[in-house]
């Protein structure tokens, strides 16, 4: 079997990458490595398919040896599709749980319609929320980035919002 | 003809799910569409078994592709047990979350979404059950884990998030361990049809074939929670609504146990991996129950017990005769049934009792006698105490593993039996503080130094009693506590029905042959 060089380093980099990433402690740094690991892995099927460069389909009749085997490229999209959902349902949870520090940040109340049975144990939910959070890397670079992020979520989700938000919550519930 | 049935295993609960989104408003209509499909799945899989049992292997190929080009679902008898077990299990767990939601009146559960995600678990479920080819079953188990991921989150409170996190990238690294081994099995023997990899990887080199072989059991390992990559669970279940970490316990790890038996017999048969097996049965056993016996909290002893009991259905598939696939078979078919039923009777002495917590629970036996009994029984069965359907199997699986009679079949033997005492042990515990001891004694302080040194759950809030008693969650518990004592009285048939399915899978030409057909 033949396979392109290229690709198999391509690959081999992003899940040293991403392994590396998902081994911190934020979750957004871990959805970040699924997501290089996850193509990674997709990249691994289509390497599977033998040597790039031909077509995997063909109106006259060739060989099977001038085409590229679709199978790979098929499993890949289903692969694709499958991550694409997981990675939705992963950014939801993170921005639900950023939204419950944000919420102990702030010592408001959660908003209606939002939140299903939160009235009675609030409390205890943002007592939770940090421990999400919990960061043990000093590293001033990633507390940087770390703001930023939070800065740019506070925007895209609700623009009114920014003035109270991210300082408080780096220091009480993202970073410790 | 019973292979055009096969389908509708799959088909039938994602139209369910389709059909209550739709009636997100509805609920009574959501509980009846949810309740017909998961009957009518059981039915069908009970005729599927007794087809089957004819027939031979029911083949479908959809699409009419040829085998080894297009997907193929394959229900032989294994497949339809199981279909028929999960089925019925779903269904008594439905009937109960049903019962918590009426009694609630759903302050704890967001109601719209249950019955959907609930459905597209059972699709993905029982699509793992019947897929023919690996990546069929990694879609099957993407699309069960995308459920249990909303489940398991249900409301988004704050200690579900967390515990959420845990399990959520845990599966997504064993997603990416099958997807990689998906990739590397193509590359390999060029077709991942299971009947077909069974065919080309014997003439694999040794070294690729252990490689691949370790990949999937890696994968499925981490699912089925077998002993290094178990630690996930015991942590993650117990968070979750009850209904919900019933149907986990019971059902999620099993397909990794469904998985690992298809993968030790059909694709990779031979005893490379015997021993290798093995150990990790005895280590699954052994620090699985070490961790019950320190718990305080009911939810997490019993997802303890869980990891811990997943280590006799490796034991079984280790030993690889006949006779010991026929007991795991057995093993896995109660411990289904055992164990969704314990974590249901939990539900309800949280919500009767007021908490989970053994050290905080007391006088339940004068106070609710109908819930002593609905606990006591599949406490024992858990124990393995006899004639219960647990002492059968592990009896079934010790005999087996004598018969192979090597030194290390002789130690997972006693580390089994270690365990059956042990549970024993951690359930009657919780059968004596919370059941037998009266609540003056609780309130008099006497403290056991054992006692107070167990482990409370990190997330309890305390939570409160509530008075009335929920009668459909009652009758739903009790229903699968009669359940899981008929296996015991059923259980000549139920073993007479294990041991073809067995002799099915320990054979794995009469899978390839019914797979591949004419295709050869």
């Amino acid at each position: 079997m033949n396979a392109s060089l290229v690709l198999v380093l391509l690959m081999a980099v992003m899940y040293a990458a991403g392994v590396y990433v998902m081994l911190e402690r934020s979750i957004t740094r871990i959805v970040i490595g699924f997501v290089l690991v996850g193509n990674a892995t997709n990249i691994l099927l289509l390497l599977m398919s033998g040597r790039a460069g031909a077509a995997a389909f063909w109106q006259d009749g060739r060989s099977a040896e001038d085409m590229t085997d679709p199978l790979p490229q098929a499993l890949i999209l289903t692969a694709i599709v499958i991550n694409m959902g997981i990675t939705a349902f992963l950014l939801a949870l993170i921005y639900r749980a950023w939204w419950l520090a944000r919420t102990e940040a702030k010592g408001a109340q959660p908003d209606e319609g939002d939140v299903v049975d939160d009235g009675d144990d609030l409390p205890e939910q943002v007592e939770d929320a940090d421990i999400v959070f919990e960061e043990t890397t000093a590293d001033a670079d990633a507390i940087q980035e770390e703001q930023a992020e939070g800065e740019r979520d506070d925007t895209a989700a609700e623009p009114g919002a920014r003035a109270d938000g991210p300082a408080d919550i780096d220091q009480r519930g993202v970073q410790r | 003809m019973s292979a055009n049935l096969v389908p509708l295993v799959v088909g039938l609960p994602l139209l369910g799910a389709a059909l209550t989104l739709v009636l997100g408003r509805n609920t009574k209509l959501q509980v009846l569409v949810s309740t017909v499909v998961l009957t009518a799945v059981a039915v069908i899989a009970g005729v599927l078994l007794a087809r089957v049992g004819e027939e031979g292997t029911a083949v479908v190929r959809v699409g009419g592709w040829d085998t080894p080009i297009g997907i193929v679902l394959v229900a032989d008898r294994l497949s339809a047990l199981m279909v028929l077990v999960s089925a019925v299990v779903l269904l008594g767990v439905l009937i109960f979350a049903v019962g918590q939601g009426l009694a609630d009146e759903h302050r704890d559960t967001p109601v719209s979404i249950f019955h959907p995600t609930y459905m597209i678990l059972a699709t993905g479920l029982f699509n793992a059950f019947v897929a023919g080819d690996l990546f069929n079953m990694f879609v099957g188990f993407e699309v069960l884990l995308a459920a249990s991921y909303v489940l398991l989150t249900l409301g988004g409170t704050g200690a579900r998030i967390r515990a959420g996190v845990t399990y959520i990238i845990v599966s997504l690294i064993s997603s990416v361990f099958f997807l990689s081994a998906i990739a590397l099995v193509y590359g390999a023997t060029g077709t991942v049809t299971i009947a077909h990899i069974a065919e080309r990887v014997a003439d694999l080199p040794d070294d690729v074939q252990l490689l691949l072989h370790l990949m999937l059991l890696i994968a499925f390992g981490i699912k089925a929670a077998v002993f290094p990559v178990s630690f996930w669970l015991p942590d993650s279940y117990p968070t979750a609504p009850a209904p919900v970490t019933a149907v986990f316990a019971g059902l999620l790890t099993k397909v990794g146990v469904y998985a690992i038996i298809r993968t030790e017999t059909v694709m990779f048969p031979g005893d490379v991996l015997e021993d290798f097996l093995m150990v990790l049965a005895v280590l699954t056993l052994l620090v699985g129950i070490a961790g019950a016996v320190a718990q305080a909290d009911i939810k997490r002893l019993l997802s303890f017990t869980l990891v811990s009991h997943i280590g006799y259905m490796i034991f079984g598939i280790a030993i690889g005769t006949e006779q010991a696939m026929t007991a795991t078979i057995y093993y896995v078919v109660h411990h289904i049934t055992v164990q969704t039923t314990l974590f249901l009777v939990v539900g309800l002495i949280e919500r009767m009792g007021g908490a989970t917590s053994i050290t905080r629970l007391a006088g339940l036996l004068k106070a609710f006698p109908v819930l002593a009994l609905l606990f006591f029984i599949p406490a024992l069965n858990l124990g393995g105490i006899p004639p219960f359907s647990g002492f059968l199997g592990k009896v079934g699986l010790f005999a087996a593993g004598v018969d192979l009679g090597t030194p290390l079949a002789y130690v997972t033997i006693a580390a089994g039996a270690a365990t059956s005492l042990l549970t024993l042990y951690a359930l009657v515990r919780v059968w004596n503080l919370a059941f037998w001891r009266s609540r003056e004694e609780m309130e008099s302080g006497h403290q056991s130094r054992l006692v107070s040194a167990l482990a409370e759950d990190p997330d309890d809030s305390g939570g409160t009693s509530v008075r009335t008693t929920p009668r459909i969650m009652i009758a739903a518990t009790a229903v699968m506590v009669v359940l899981s004592v008929a296996l015991t009285v059923l259980a000549g048939p139920l073993l007479d029905i294990s041991a073809e399915a067995a002799r099915n899978v320990m054979d794995p030409s009469t899978y390839i042959d019914a797979v591949l057909g004419g295709a050869r």
